[in-house]
């Protein structure tokens, strides 16, 4: 309880308080005002989640800070949140996200200031909630309300070719989530009346019934993820998106979909997805090889960071779908990690592209001439993007290939390629943009980072190295969740 | 202090140095900077030797700092294995990075990078204390990786130059080759014991001794499939053929980091974590033999290379390949014991060689080509004298610390009874008078004969490098304000250090030469290692032979006067000599009659021009047609927009009917009735 209130429930309303707050704020004169709220509301909204994981009880696989509240008793939907240990650490996340995206559009906007700041306030309050929403309505109401304000983001605020990649950001991730509105009324039915997604966890499917859902319901999470072959509007919508967009698109939005694999598809469904693990470990593997070696040539920096994206992705996707507890845990890890690493990432880029307006690897070279600390900041999170022990990123990746293995050798062998091609993709980029010698006007005019943006970076470092070193704390909220996951895994849904 | 707390204090000091001379190095300026890194690495010195003493009354230590993950019921923990080989890497590292310390406050004063350059070389300390001290397979890899890291920094130190930037990232990339196999390694032993705990695995090893590794469609041993894959990762970090290629390049990097890095320490990671393996290792003589003749091949064809290279840290980077060659070859003979003494002997006199090539670099103005030098010794007494103890230590001269360790390689290999011994035994024969050759090729060329400096020479010849200053000069690089300058000026003449750069050279020559005499006894014969390294029975015949015939250190030396090995370096040292002072017309007339060999030789047996052409331009070319066909073209081209396009065609053909015109349905509906009527008349 905050001031007498229930904690998630202010974690996803606060923000989205705020976020019409600022809106009222109108045009462009008041964008100091607007500027000023969107930061209270950032710090505000993530000051009141620390509850969250401060009051968080460890040892049991129940849901905690549960809200039940009827909404619409015709059909029996529910006002239901909470939060376990597979769900809480992105609220967080999410929250210390939406803080950082404020401050570094602080000085880069200029045009619709408020609006801008609202649509991310906004969009924070609504993936809290579809991390917390524990009635499956709830959840997909959510899940499709987070849509708008990033449609609008890099709709309004994109790159020359904004309309396009916001369309197909769009139409890609709404045609997907129908699909899993249809499994949900299936299992409504099927429950006798009842959208609780706990419910559903206990529900006795037959095995033709539960691949159709399954595969409703990989439309809808692959395509968020996004897994091989349904991942090409994640490099189009990064190019157009601001900064901003971006970093919350990577840090956040890519895993509601591996969160919805974790909360829907594993425990609804057990004989499915042992039936279909296979294939989507291969189109894991797919995307840890494949999309590695694309990322290697891409001449944009927000394409080749998308692509990494996308293959780290795959790191989740594996880790989940070999049902044990070294992969399990790996994912989520991993999931937190890459939110950090690939959020700095696209900060970095950020930096630069304010300042020269390029994403264009070879417009750049000899940066660290003129911007040494800037330089700094990105070794250390390029060399978390290439999974270096010490960093964040190292953790899951880690996990899951010792977890890899013990399914089939061959998979780890796979996996483990990405010790090689992650370096070289990552290493390549920073070789070319931040060493040798000035490349051109540009870069000789360069200042380095502001004190602000030093800030964004060294929260970000203190993550990186912080889970890195010591990644016990994180793993600790996930043990008793998980375990109580993969019993759900083992335990066969066909009968009782 | 408490015991526990010294171990802490090895390398949380220099991490300390590290972070403050790193971002706080502009506030504390250079002289600070230097002197708390330096305080800082003295005291892990300090502690080591403690420690070393506590090792040695018996004090061995096993356990965790801090649990750093738990999963799966298993524990990851941070911890320290404190035993005889840990205390020996222990000294090596902390005394060799304390000479280089010092060193670097001459050879970088001008640099403006200075206070970045000691916060690298502590962090590598730290990094190298946390490889060593490991007593789990998973801090053994953090290090493992942060000593890759720290070297990648440091080889790139000098961002401005292309070729330094190249070498970099080609050391990284190579060295994850390795660490591919290293991590696979690692889940197979998580994966078979249930631990990465040294302990809790060694103690399991010859349960599972013949296990069929888990590994589908293979029908390997499990054991040797682990040591295999363990020692691919030491492939790459101790620059083991056909992973060497990246070392000979690291030379791109400041001399005191080739000293203390690419020769004394980082490359001898993979010798020490073979040792640390030993119990496993043992089981299976499918890998030793690997390991023998990688090794063998290493120790010779390597050696060769050094014949023909101009660039006075090259000469010594192939040097150093040949010599961990003869490591490795060392480790496959069950030799663990001789592997560890060459490590060390050669840490000391490695550095030493390094160290002294970047005194003559200083004084030659940043020239590196030695056709360039002659005569240095008027001049530079101290690096001169030191060079030749280096040198003489380097050949296996007796009674010099590098004849006992590499005589008993020699021996070692001798009595092996491993597939392969032969050929790894004429090998590292061989490899004495190669070694001799081109070391003294070397010190001939440099410190005798003709001067040669001081003449407006030609444009730089091909494969010798400025140290320092980048080759571009379309745009002024980092380190402005220092005036170019390749070589000395015609008439200036060279002239000795400073005390800074010459004392570690001194303090270096010292163990160079006494070290073996002192150690071969307790080391190789006396038990020095204690349980550290574990020598199977049949295997401990070698060192059993060897012990039999071993009467003394002076002895060794003396009877080694006529053995094969001296008689080949007395000759690789005579025909140097002949051929650099007495006649220089036979080499070039050498080189022209087999001018194909040089060629092969120049072109380095066309590696990098392989794995250039290979995977490098494979995997970029893959990229491209991954790329441009499957995600453009097949994906988004055919699938995505395909499947918009088709709606959008559909829905274009079928919008022509829904013109919210009355004439135009009316005109449907009558064609339609029309049609319809035409249809049934047709039937009827």
């Amino acid at each position: 309880m905050i001031f007498g209130l229930p904690v998630i429930s202010v974690t996803i309303w606060l923000p989205i308080i705020f976020g019409v707050l600022v809106l009222a704020t109108g045009n462009d004169k008041n964008a100091p005002l607007a500027r000023m709220l969107a930061l209270a509301g950032g710090v505000l909204g993530f000051l009141v989640t620390l509850p969250l994981y401060t009051g968080f009880d460890i040892t049991t696989s129940d849901m905690q800070f549960e809200e039940m509240h009827s909404w619409i008793n015709r059909f029996n939907i529910h006002y239901h949140l909470g939060v376990d240990g597979i769900s809480m650490l992105f609220i967080l996340l999410n929250s210390l996200f939406t803080l950082i995206v404020v401050l570094a559009g602080w000085k880069v906007i200029e045009k619709r200031v408020a609006q801008y700041m609202a649509a991310f306030l906004i969009m924070s309050g609504i993936v809290n909630g579809v991390f917390a929403a524990l009635d499956s309505v709830l959840f997909y109401v959510f899940w499709e309300a987070m849509l708008i304000p990033m449609f609008i983001i890099i709709g309004v605020w994109g790159g020359p070719n904004r309309v396009y990649a916001a369309m197909k950001f769009f139409l890609y991730t709404l045609l997907g989530s129908l699909l899993m509105l249809v499994a949900l009324i299936y299992l409504y039915n099927l429950s006798g009346g009842s959208f609780e997604i706990l419910d559903f966890h206990d529900l006795v499917i037959p095995m033709q019934a539960q691949i159709l859902i399954f595969i409703a319901f990989f439309f809808a999470f692959a395509v968020k993820v996004p897994m091989f072959p349904v991942h090409t509007w994640l490099p189009d919508a990064h190019v157009e998106a601001p900064t901003g967009g971006s970093v919350v698109l990577a840090a956040i939005m890519l895993k509601v979909g591996a969160y919805g694999f974790l909360r829907f598809s594993l425990p609804i469904t057990p004989d499915a997805s042992h039936k279909l693990a296979g294939v989507m470990i291969a189109l894991s593997l797919i995307a840890i090889v494949y999309i590695g070696l694309v990322a290697l040539k891409q001449s944009d920096m927000k394409k080749l960071v998308a692509y990494s994206s996308i293959s780290h992705m795959g790191f989740v996707t594996l880790g989940i779908f070999i049902f044990n507890t070294y992969g399990v845990e790996g994912a989520l890890l991993q999931m937190l990690s890459h939110g950090f690493v690939a959020g700095a990432l696209f900060l970095c880029i950020g930096v630069l592209y304010d300042r020269v307006h390029s994403r264009e690897i070879s417009a750049y070279g000899g940066v660290a001439n003129r911007m040494p600390v800037f330089a700094a900041f990105f070794m250390l999170f390029a060399m978390a993007n290439s999974g270096l022990p010490g960093t964040s990123a190292f953790v899951g990746e880690f996990m899951v290939i010792m977890g890899a293995v013990k399914v089939n050798f061959w998979y780890a062998f796979a996996a483990a390629s990405t010790l090689v091609f992650g370096a070289a993709y990552t290493l390549w980029m920073y070789k070319r943009v931040i060493f040798g010698a000035v490349a051109n006007h540009h870069v000789a005019e360069l200042a380095d980072i502001t004190p602000r943006e030093k800030l964004i970076f060294a929260v970000l470092a203190i993550f990186v190295l912080g889970m890195g070193v010591y990644p016990l704390p994180f793993g600790e909220i996930l043990h008793v969740s998980v375990n109580d996951l993969l019993l759900h895994v083992a335990h066969s849904k066909l009968t009782n | 202090m408490d015991i526990q707390t010294l171990y802490l204090l090895v390398p949380l000091a220099p991490l300390l140095g590290a972070i403050l001379a790193g971002l706080f190095g502009k506030w504390l300026g250079r002289k600070w900077s230097h002197r708390i890194t330096i305080a800082l690495v003295g005291v892990s010195l300090y502690a080591s030797v403690q420690i070393f003493r506590s090792v040695l009354d018996g004090h061995s230590f096993d356990g965790p700092v801090y649990t750093w993950l738990t999963s799966g019921g298993i524990s990851f923990h941070v911890g320290f294995l404190i035993d005889r080989l840990t205390v020996t890497m222990m000294l090596v590292v902390t005394s060799v990075s304390l000479m280089v310390h010092i060193y670097t406050i001459g050879y970088m004063e001008e640099d403006p990078g200075y206070q970045r350059f000691f916060s690298y070389i502590s962090l590598f300390t730290f990094s190298m204390l946390m490889l060593v001290m490991a007593n789990n397979f998973m801090q053994l890899f953090f290090g493992w990786e942060a000593v890759g890291l720290v070297s990648y920094l440091l080889i790139g130190f000098w961002y401005t130059r292309p070729t330094a930037i190249y070498a970099n990232l080609k050391a990284f990339l190579v060295n994850r080759v390795g660490d591919f196999g290293f991590l696979l390694g690692i889940a197979l032993v998580l994966m078979v014991f249930g631990s990465l705990n040294y302990a809790d695995v060694f103690a399991n090893v010859a349960s599972h001794a013949n296990d069929l590794a888990p590994i589908a469609g293979m029908h390997v041993n499990l054991i040797t499939a682990i040591c295999i894959l363990l020692f691919i990762g030491a492939m790459g970090k101790s620059a083991q053929f056909p992973l060497h290629v990246w070392l000979p390049d690291s030379m791109e990097g400041p001399t005191p980091i080739s000293a203390l890095i690419h020769a004394a320490t980082m490359v001898t990671a993979g010798i020490f974590m073979v040792a640390r393996m030993s119990p496993m290792f043992e089981f299976s003589e499918t890998a030793l033999s690997f390991v023998m003749i990688i090794g063998a091949i290493t120790a010779l064809f390597m050696g060769f290379l050094g014949i023909i290279q101009n660039d006075i840290k090259r000469v010594i980077a192939y040097s150093t390949l040949s010599q961990l060659g003869y490591m490795t070859v060392a480790l496959g003979a069950s030799a663990y014991s001789a592997a560890i003494f060459h490590l060390m002997t050669h840490a000391f006199f490695k550095a030493l060689l390094f160290l002294a090539a970047g005194s003559v670099i200083i004084a030659m103005h940043h020239d590196q080509d030695i056709r360039n030098m002659g005569g240095l010794r008027k001049y530079m007494p101290t690096t001169w004298i030191t060079s030749l103890i280096g040198s003489l230590a380097l050949i296996g001269t007796p009674f010099f610390s590098g004849f006992y360790s590499k005589d008993s390689i020699i021996e070692a290999v001798e009595y092996s009874h491993l597939p392969g011994h032969t050929i790894a035994y004429i090998a590292v024969v061989a490899g004495v008078f190669v070694t001799a050759f081109y070391s003294f090729r070397m010190y001939f060329l440099v410190f005798h004969g003709e001067e040669r400096f001081g003449k407006a020479h030609a444009p730089h010849h091909p494969g010798a490098h400025d140290d320092r200053h980048a080759k571009e000069t379309a745009h002024p690089s980092a380190d402005t304000g220092q005036a170019e300058h390749h070589g000395l000026a015609p008439g200036q003449k060279p002239h000795e250090s400073r005390w800074v750069v010459t004392l570690p050279l001194v303090l270096l020559a010292i163990p160079s030469v006494v070290i073996g005499y002192f150690a071969i006894e307790p080391m190789l014969f006396g038990g020095y290692f204690k349980d550290a390294i574990y020598v199977s029975a049949e295997h401990g015949k070698v060192l059993h032979e060897m012990r039999e015939e071993f009467h003394g250190a002076l002895g060794m030396a003396a009877r080694s006067l006529l053995s094969l090995p001296f008689l080949l370096a007395l000759a690789g040292v005579a025909m140097s000599w002949f051929f650099y002072m007495k006649r220089p017309d036979i080499p070039a007339a050498i080189q022209k009659r087999f001018q194909w060999i040089y060629t092969v030789l120049d072109n380095k047996y066309y590696f990098d021009r392989f794995n250039d052409w290979f995977f490098a331009g494979g995997a970029r070319g893959a990229s491209l047609f991954l790329a441009k066909f499957g995600d453009k073209f097949l994906i988004d081209g055919l699938l995505v927009n395909g499947t918009a396009g088709m709606v959008g065609k559909i829905s274009g053909i079928v919008r022509r009917f829904q013109t919210g015109y009355i004439y135009h349905y009316a005109f449907t509906m009558i064609t339609g009735v029309f049609v319809l009527l035409t249809i049934r008349n047709w039937f009827e």
